[in-house]
């Protein structure tokens, strides 16, 4: 009677400390009961566990609403003043932000010749024709916020600070491929006269 | 006193202290050596809805790796682009191209195009691109040439062995902030001498790189 209740018991507390082992097991840790960035889910009708932001969401950043600076309009229309300090800094952040987004299509210098235009895409206007050239900082402001044409609008991927840095950037993108000799410092043009094409001295 | 256990408890307590001797020992060779042998999907594509090619936008056609993965220098996550995204060139280029189906019903519905995931790290350890760049960390470094690969897949293990071997020596991998970006970067000769001018001049800070806190919050 003992000894045949006493084998079951064995194999219960075996089987006891097995189920103990095993239920360590399981990744509820590494896949947690909570959404992460881009996660689907099943909640929403979209299937989008990210949710788009409200209509007429404004930023809190620059100490509430700054209709200039996240338009591009002022009272008088598309502004010709950069809302923001312009430096040198600046100018570089924007022909950065140029390349990465705007080169695809306008090219590096402008010319409505990028890549995307070799392969197929209805060839954007020449920053350098006229039209272009008369427009204010903030025309190109809001051609990246609002689109323009065939061109998306680049909101939701460009901050409105690397959007004003970039419209800086056209502005100067221009100067440099409509410039003469005469808008040179004479220091410079002497340099471009005696020595090479990067202005070094012989 | 009566006693509880019948006799044949002893040889299984005996049973049992060997058994989980053999137990413990067995797992302290097994570990090792499947941490160091299993490559955890390295090299092996993920398929996806669309056949998307790295190779085709990032190299023949020059896309910077951030027009699309927008957030890598500012958030954790480098963001897998929107539809919109893709139909900035797309609604233009290859219009009805039976192999984007995917990506125009997407467009139509408002229902993002269902990627399946390649890298997936768990989630009680907090990856931050942006931290990671801003320190010179390459892309390359960890995701290999993307910019090379006709689909995606892992080209790191992406385990936590691997993570330490950067985490307890950042001089071995650094690069400067400028060459980030550069998928043929090739360290130069003396990458230790320059990954201690550039763990210096970054702030990385080696005591808390290898914290347990710092991953795993």
């Amino acid at each position: 009677m003992k000894a045949s209740r006493s084998v079951p018991s064995v194999v219960l507390a075996a089987g006891l400390a097995l189920a103990l082992l095993v239920s360590g097991c399981g990744r509820n840790m590494a896949e947690q009961p909570r959404l992460g960035a881009q996660q689907a889910s099943p909640f929403f009708a979209d299937g989008s566990g990210n949710r788009p932001l409200l209509e007429g969401t404004v930023s809190r950043e620059r100490g509430g609403i700054d209709p200039v600076f996240f338009t591009g309009m002022g009272p008088d229309g598309l502004v010709s003043q950069l809302p923001i300090e312009l430096s040198y800094e600046l100018l570089q952040r924007g022909q950065e932000r140029y390349d990465i987004f705007c080169s695809m299509c306008h090219g590096y210098t402008g010319e409505g010749d990028g890549m995307v235009v070799r392969r197929g895409f209805p060839r954007p206007a020449s920053f350098h024709e006229q039209r272009l050239l008369d427009a204010s900082v903030g025309y190109y402001f809001s051609a990246m916020t609002n689109g323009f044409g065939r061109m998306y609008s680049y909101a939701s991927r460009i901050a409105p600070e690397d959007r004003w840095a970039i419209a800086a950037y056209v502005k100067a993108l221009q100067l440099s491929q409509n410039a003469t000799l005469d808008d040179l410092p004479n220091e410079v043009r002497r340099a471009l006269e005696l020595g090479d094409s990067e202005g070094r001295l012989p | 006193m009566p006693q509880y256990f019948p006799p044949n408890t002893n040889a299984f307590v005996r049973w049992a202290i060997l058994g989980g001797g053999a137990f413990l020992v067995a797992l302290a060779v097994a570990l090792p050596i499947f941490a160091r042998t299993m490559n955890n999907a390295v090299g092996v594509p993920v398929p996806q809805p669309i056949d998307f090619a790295h190779n085709l936008h990032a190299a023949q056609l020059g896309i910077d790796c951030r027009y699309c993965h927008t957030s890598v220098e500012v958030a954790a996550t480098a963001s897998v682009p929107p539809s919109e995204t893709c139909m900035t060139c797309h609604s233009q280029v290859r219009v009805g191209d039976p192999q984007l189906a995917e990506l125009w019903s997407s467009w139509e519905n408002g229902r993002p195009v269902s990627w399946n995931r390649v890298h997936n790290v768990p989630e009680y350890t907090y990856f931050d691109h942006s931290a990671h760049i801003a320190s010179g960390v390459g892309c390359s470094t960890c995701h290999g040439r993307v910019d090379q690969m006709g689909g995606i897949w892992k080209a790191e293990p992406m385990t936590m062995g691997w993570c330490m071997e950067c985490h307890r020596a950042p001089e071995r991998f650094l690069r400067p902030r400028s060459e980030v970006l550069n998928m043929a970067y090739q360290p130069p000769s003396d990458q230790l001498a320059l990954g201690r001018e550039l763990v210096a001049a970054y702030h990385v800070d080696t005591d808390k790189l290898i914290s347990c806190s710092t991953c795993h919050r």
